[in-house]
């Protein structure tokens, strides 16, 4: 055991995973800032308002006022409930939606950690954020945290089946569960992507990865009109602001991996075509993945402006009698063309 | 490092283990069964059994530690009468706990166990991959094995969904197609009539 300190080799591997690490949470960080300046900005727009436009120019400041806020803010534990579990609750939310980025390339060889069951692992940690909500609805001793820890858990597991049938065809697709050979696999031009012989899937996947972050329309464990704000509604200061965080970091975990398993990745769109190939030629593969998770992350900001919330049971029929029975359904077509070798996607 | 790794994994699992049985609250004994079976799937991480372990997290601690927390946090359970007559019941537990460490101790003996009986296995290189190895072996050595298991699964699934489904008369039902179906002439009626006036 000692001779791995002694080995220089030992320590130093470490300290580099470290600055992964460090370099990666950064600008996650900074991305959740201001994701939720970017979708204060544009659910105003789409109200025809301005937004805010107070703190620094032109409200480019309002994250980091919001953060301020709540770091000032006085940490309230409600004297029924559990305090090690209420504490513990915002802390089992963010762990997996950190831990997760730990096998997501940014770019080609971009990546902390490059295991061969990268897409396996992501399933466990996306499936263990519910923890955080269940254990806080319930240590919080309140009737609305409970009643969205409740619903939040059911809407979570029934569309994570959903989720997982939709990951299977991806890696029928690219023989794989390595995200970046995922990515490879998807090399050619903009039809290559997965996202056209698996546009079920896509579809599936996404409104399954809305669903999985509690975001509108299937906000029914937050839903403000109903339950306050449900599981986080004992919440205060910091311990609010973690919940906030885990959430808007599973947005971009989930904005990113659509990317990643049907948008192509880093690899660029124009890929294929002639002239405009070479002139893009310069832009490096992370710049075009930022591109795509921004198209993602803009759609979740668009479907909250858009769509009413649904109604619970609503929710229930929408994962189980229709995503599961058509991500069932497209893997048996799926397994048809990779038998048949169609072509150019399967051959 | 891989020993201090396991050695601490191993006591995290022991410490949870037996907080799983101790803890007054079933709501902290799930939690640390979750911590539990967290633990053991690092320790199956450690053996190279990455398949095994992933999924280990993925099935038990993703979807049945969620339901089964689910049924705990509902059901209030009133603990003291649960806690009467533990002096009553002691010598059986006794027993029982003596022949359930007799059995252990005879089958996890050194004797099948030990070091001398089990080989080191070798250490796979690191394009090795757990899951594709272990996919092609269940899908073509043991693929009866495990289309039967899925088919018993399966009989499973039909007989609890038989056993609790009922359908009470009067409850109203949400139809899609239909709602999907309907038109402006079935919603709409658009009534003419003549303009009232106000009375002087």
């Amino acid at each position: 055991m000692f001779d791995w300190f002694m080995n220089p080799e030992g320590p130093m591997v470490l300290v580099v995973i470290l600055i992964k690490i460090i370099a990666l949470v950064m600008p996650l960080m900074l991305g959740v800032a201001y994701l939720t300046f970017a979708e204060r900005k544009v659910i105003a727009y789409l109200h025809v308002r301005v937004g805010p436009n107070r703190v620094g120019p032109r409200g480019w400041l309002q994250p980091i006022a919001d953060a301020l806020k709540l770091v000032m803010k006085e940490l309230l534990v409600p004297s029924a409930a559990n305090r090690y579990l209420f504490m513990l609750g915002p802390v089992m939310a963010i762990a997996p939606a950190l831990t997760a980025w730990a096998v997501v390339p940014v770019g080609e060889g971009m990546v902390i950690a490059d295991i061969n069951a990268g897409l396996l692992f992501l399933l466990a940690m996306t499936s263990m954020g519910v923890y955080g909500i269940i254990v806080a609805g319930w240590a919080s001793n309140s009737k609305y945290a409970f009643l969205s820890a409740m619903r939040a858990g059911a809407q979570m597991i029934s569309y994570e089946i959903a989720m997982g049938f939709a990951l299977v065809g991806v890696l029928m697709a690219a023989g794989s569960l390595n995200l970046s050979q995922i990515v490879m696999a998807q090399q050619g031009s903009i039809l290559h992507w997965f996202w056209l012989p698996l546009l079920p899937l896509f579809l599936v996947y996404f409104i399954s990865g809305v669903a999985e972050t509690n975001r509108s329309p299937f906000d029914v464990a937050e839903g403000e009109s109903e339950i306050v704000a449900g599981f986080h509604v004992e919440y205060s200061g910091m311990a609010f602001a973690v919940f906030f965080l885990a959430e808007y970091a599973n947005m971009i975990l989930i904005a990113t991996l659509t990317a990643l398993l049907f948008a192509g990745g880093w690899l660029s769109p124009f890929q294929g075509i002639p002239v405009l190939e070479g002139l893009f030629a310069w832009v490096p593969g992370t710049i075009w993945l930022l591109l795509k998770v921004c198209v993602f992350l803009f759609c979740f900001l668009w479907f909250r402006a858009t769509f009413p919330r649904y109604r619970y049971d609503q929710i229930m029929r929408l994962g189980w009698k229709v995503f599961i029975p058509v991500t069932i359904v497209w893997i048996f077509v799926e397994g048809a063309a990779v038998l048949a070798g169609l072509g150019p996607w399967f051959d | 490092m891989e020993q201090a790794i396991f050695y601490f994994f191993s006591a995290v699992l022991i410490f949870a283990a037996g907080m799983v049985i101790t803890a007054r609250n079933p709501v902290h004994a799930v939690l640390f069964l979750v911590l539990a079976f967290f633990t053991s799937a690092a320790l199956w991480l450690l053996l190279e059994a990455e398949f095994l372990a992933i999924v280990l997290v993925l099935v038990y601690v993703g979807a049945v530690m969620v339901l089964f927390l689910f049924v705990v946090m509902m059901l209030d359970i009133n603990l003291a009468p649960l806690r009467e007559g533990f002096a009553r019941y002691l010598p059986v537990g006794v027993l029982v706990l003596a022949l359930v460490v007799l059995e252990m101790v005879l089958v996890v003996g050194p004797r099948l166990f030990g070091a001398e009986a089990v080989t080191v296995p070798a250490r796979q290189a690191a394009e090795y991959s757990n899951t594709e190895t272990l996919g092609e072996l269940l899908y073509t050595v043991y693929v009866y094995p495990f289309e039967v298991a899925s088919v018993i699964l399966l009989v499973a699934i039909v007989a609890a969904i038989a056993l609790t489904l009922r359908r009470r008369p009067g409850t109203l039902k949400q139809e899609v197609g239909r709602q999907v179906a309907a038109n402006r002439g079935e919603r709409v009626r658009l009534v003419r009539m003549a303009a009232e006036r106000s009375k002087r």
